[in-house]
């Protein structure tokens, strides 16, 4: 399955866009780890930006630099987003409601605790009327995203955008799920090379045989383990290198997906 | 699209276990609605429990997935020959080439709100017994499904609220076009659970009643819980000639509200030309529409005005909802295999509890099940977020 990247957006611990964290990722600067910054969405009207919660934020902060890079118009564009879980502190405020007497659910938090929130509120802030898909595949999401968006570019022949995130469960989840800083990602992925097109990926889905692949740098690498959408940083590396390269993405039931990556200039 | 087979499809919900049990509900506009006694939910509400799930265990190997959720994805995979039929496919195609493309909306979320009851009084933290890979995570669902079945192709959960298991018929048909796979499993589950029962009342949408869609005193949805699962493959020579056949995929967005749907349907007429344009179809070759149909005053006010700007007034239709409750994101598989068993059998389902229509709504809504020539069929989804997804689905005996 093949594709061209284009946008690129993130937002991690210590990695607050995609120019800041490519000179990263290439060693050209020092990774600094810090906490997130999630900007409030000035996509959205203010009714939703007031319910939107942090996924949904990070969510479209990331998806927003990854348009904004490219010309692409995000009304017209089909999405797919990806994270291992919902917004976690409204799963815990919900079990906790339901754990009391009265049950007294917020209207609003259990409309928002919908795994496709993002998505719903990316579509209120684009206008976009364009089919979107809502994935999860616990530790590999980025991966099983990934696989989805670009079957998509390879069968429909049009760009399709890829949002993947992650966020901390509050405790006492947290001890059951332990995610680190909240994480996002965001790719363009198109059928055909253009002038912006950064790499090209050829994914494919293999027994699992040898690691996968790894960051150099310890605090880039536990960023990349402490956060299931941080996955991506390994393909971000190459990215960002713009070397050609083979990088293997832990998949599930005992297979990786291999992404070759070959730089466009 | 490129047509697909579906080749097997195994259901379970209130009406029974098995597509004999859920076909003699629809010919009898058999209901399995009763008032809400679902674990410590005291509200006034109908719901529709899928029984024995207490009684029912988890395979031997896959204890650590048990969860109410997963027990009911159980029941369905062993009904109607659904795990032996994947099995022969898996000998065929091998078993890293059939995908599993699941849908749910709360998954074993269950699991998570019985376990904040139990927290330990001094440190707040949870039982120790909670497995929250296994059962509480969204994708709990497909991991549990992917290794029940032994499979080991390209696999991952779509959760869209209540389009969810509509759109993996997408999400397979995508994913062979491209050759990721040969086949696959496609279809979810989703049980009652205390979020989504005090979730929907908080919202003021569920009714005191059993769900009367379509209905001038419709006021509400009744919440039900199922599973539902299909086989789908490319056409090949050695499939059952009544096999019936996946023929379009149409998914939208509403970009509207985040829980009320457009109130001109303008996502969910979006989806059905979708669906048609993909199946290379025009409105006037579907010959039935099972609606969404929650019985929610606003709901089935915006797809009629969609069904009937794309369909006129003389399609039949009919929401199924009165019989099984309201699914959630196992409602896109259920209906999806009441549509085929509409096409199977040559049924036009008619409306348990719905008394007389809205007259403000115009659609050729369907009270009383009836014989007929069904060869196409299209099914309707649409969830929170705005999530829209339409299949076409025909009898291979005509296509």
């Amino acid at each position: 399955m093949r594709a061209f990247i284009e946008g690129i957006g993130i937002l991690g611990p210590g990695l607050s866009g995609w120019p800041a964290a490519r000179a990263v990722l290439a060693g050209a600067e020092p990774y600094r780890p810090a906490r997130t910054l999630i900007p409030a969405s000035e996509l959205l009207p203010p009714a939703e930006r007031r319910r939107a919660g942090i996924p949904v934020k990070l969510a479209l902060a990331v998806g927003r630099e990854a348009f904004a890079a490219t010309g692409y118009d995000a009304a017209v564009t089909p999405t797919v987003f990806t994270s291992s879980s919902s917004d976690g502190e409204i799963l815990h405020e919900m079990c906790e409601t339901l754990a009391t007497a009265e049950r007294e659910v917020s209207p609003t938090k259990f409309m928002n605790s919908v795994h496709n929130a993002a998505a719903g509120y990316w579509s209120i802030a684009t206008r976009s009327r364009e089919p979107s898909t809502s994935l999860c595949c616990f530790d590999a999401s980025f991966a099983a995203g990934l696989l989805e968006c670009a079957a998509q570019v390879a069968v429909d022949r049009r760009p399709v955008a890829l949002v993947s995130h992650d966020q901390p469960y509050p405790e006492p989840l947290h001890a059951a799920r332990p995610i680190a800083s909240e994480f996002g990602v965001a790719l363009i992925l198109v059928p055909e090379k253009t002038r912006q097109s950064v790499a090209a990926i050829d994914l494919e889905l293999r027994p699992a045989d040898g690691a996968e692949t790894r960051l150099a740098e310890p605090a880039l690498e536990a960023a990349r383990q402490g956060n299931p959408a941080a996955r991506s940083l390994a393909l971000l590396a190459a990215l960002a290198r713009g070397t050609a390269g083979e990088i293997v993405l832990k998949y599930v039931a005992n297979t990786h997906l291999h992404a070759r990556v070959a730089p466009c200039r | 699209m490129q047509p697909l087979l579906i080749t097997r499809f195994s259901i379970v919900n209130c009406l029974g276990a098995g597509s004999d049990a859920v076909l003699d509900a629809l010919r009898t506009k058999r209901s399995g609605l009763a008032p809400c006694e679902f674990e410590t939910a005291a509200i006034d509400t109908w719901v529709g429990s899928v029984p024995g799930v207490e009684e029912a265990g988890i395979r031997r190997g896959l204890e650590a997935y048990d969860c109410r959720s997963n027990r009911i994805a159980q029941i369905a995979l062993e009904a109607d020959g659904f795990s032996a039929a994947v099995s022969a496919a898996r000998s065929r195609y091998g078993a890293g080439r059939i995908g599993v493309f699941i849908g749910t909306s709360t998954s074993g979320i269950l699991e998570a709100e019985l376990a904040y009851r139990r927290r330990d009084p001094a440190s707040g933290s949870l039982p120790r017994g909670l497995r929250y890979h296994a059962t509480v995570n969204t994708y709990s669902l497909g991991d549990f499904v992917g290794r029940y079945l032994g499979l080991a192709g390209p696999s991952f959960v779509v959760s869209s609220a209540c389009s969810s298991t509509a759109k993996v018929f997408g999400n397979a048909a995508r994913m062979i076009a491209a050759g990721a796979c040969d086949a696959a499993v496609v279809g979810g589950a989703d049980s009652l659970c205390l979020t989504t029962l005090y979730g929907f009342r908080s919202l003021e949408l569920t009714s005191r009643r059993p769900c009367r869609p379509f209905d001038r005193e419709r006021d509400g949805i009744s919440l039900g819980e199922g599973a539902g699962f299909a086989l789908l493959e490319k056409p090949h020579a050695g499939a059952s000639a009544d096999a019936p056949i996946l023929l379009g995929v149409g998914e939208s967005s509403d970009a509207y509200h985040m829980s009320a749907p457009h109130p001109e349907g303008a996502g969910a007429k979006l989806a059905m030309q979708r669906a048609l344009a993909s199946a290379r179809l025009d409105a006037a070759d579907i010959d039935y529409i099972n609606l969404h149909g929650t019985a929610t005053p606003s709901n089935d006010a915006a797809e009629d005005t969609a069904v009937v700007e794309l369909f006129g007034r003389k399609t039949p239709a009919s929401s199924t909802k009165g019989a099984t409750g309201h699914l959630l994101g196992a409602a896109g598989i259920t209906e999806a295999i009441i549509s085929m068993l509409a096409l199977r059998h040559g049924l036009l389902p008619g409306s348990a509890h719905t008394r007389s229509v809205d007259p403000a709504l115009k659609s050729n809504y369907v009270l009383e099940t009836r014989e007929a020539r069904v060869r196409r069929v299209l099914t309707n989804s649409f969830g929170f977020g705005g999530s829209n997804c339409s299949l076409v689905i025909g009898d291979a005996r005509v296509h």
